[in-house]
């Protein structure tokens, strides 16, 4: 198990959140990747410009990963329909609620919004007893 | 001009990247080490959303002072109250974020290291974008 990364995770964080400035000064929107991603497979007139952030933030991690040297892929212990139920879930539930973690609790924090603040509350409690229950109540393997 | 304009998505996005990478955001498992409060906990993410935050809140209040972006105009959301959408659509992310660690973001940067697990969470996640359609909310 990984342990306690502070430099790494500040620095990452700090990474993070230029980027979402940078997409703020440079063309006004606001880096929620939920909403980047849905905007994406919508493949509307402006979805171009969404696969081509896409792509960005896959070569951005490529090229860390490529400088920091290689990482084996760490998976979750999931089966898929688990997995997949997941991920429908993080779905719908970015959808309704207008956001995720960094729409709602980087950028939406950043601007100040209570609709964000409150979200990003809701979300991570939410998350926390979630993986409580699937852990230490429901027991599935970690 | 257009090739300015996708010159700040793709680099937006290249800065974006490399900080879930360099995170350790990508790692599923030690996303639910944060979260397993009452596990082994790994705090890490706290101080990847402290350092995250700590740039949007200072940088975001100079660039909002401006009239407008460099390119374009800004477009942001406008909504300030909290309903049940808000709220039921946070508590479904949430559930779905702490069974798998998996949220939007981490769950892209994954096809870097792995196929099988980002391919079936973002497939999911498409579908689950396009049934919420379908909520009568």
């Amino acid at each position: 198990m990984e342990g306690f990364t502070p430099v790494a995770g500040v620095s990452g964080g700090l990474l993070i959140g230029l980027g979402a400035l940078m997409l703020l000064l440079g063309v006004g929107r606001i880096a929620g990747i939920s909403g980047i991603f849905a905007n994406a497979i919508a493949f509307g007139s402006e979805s171009g410009r969404r696969w081509i952030f896409v792509a960005g933030l896959l070569l951005g991690a490529f090229i860390h990963q490529l400088a920091a040297g290689i990482e084996l892929p760490v998976r979750t212990s999931l089966s898929w329909p688990l997995l997949a139920a997941a991920g429908l879930l993080v779905g719908a539930g970015t959808r309704l609620g207008g956001g995720c973690t960094s729409g709602h609790g980087v950028c939406g924090i950043g601007r100040l919004s209570l609709r964000s603040i409150v979200a990003t509350v809701v979300f991570m409690t939410v998350a926390g007893l979630v993986t409580y229950l699937t852990r230490h109540v429901i027991g599935l393997p970690t | 001009m257009k090739w300015r304009s996708i010159l700040v998505w793709f680099a937006s996005g290249l800065v974006f990247g490399a900080g879930l990478s360099l995170s350790g955001m990508i790692n599923p498992r030690k996303v639910l080490a944060f979260l397993d409060v009452t596990g082994q906990w790994d705090p890490t993410l706290l101080l990847v959303m402290g350092g995250a935050v700590a740039v949007t809140l200072l940088g975001f209040r100079f660039v909002l002072r401006r009239t407008g972006p460099l390119l374009g105009s800004f477009d942001l959301p406008t909504r300030k109250d909290i309903d049940i959408p808000l709220l039921l659509g946070a508590a479904l992310f949430g559930s779905g974020w702490g069974l798998a660690g998996y949220c939007p973001g981490p769950a892209l940067a994954a096809f870097t290291v792995d196929l099988r697990e980002p391919a079936i969470f973002c497939i999911a996640m498409a579908a689950g974008m396009y049934l919420r359609r379908l909520l009568p909310l």
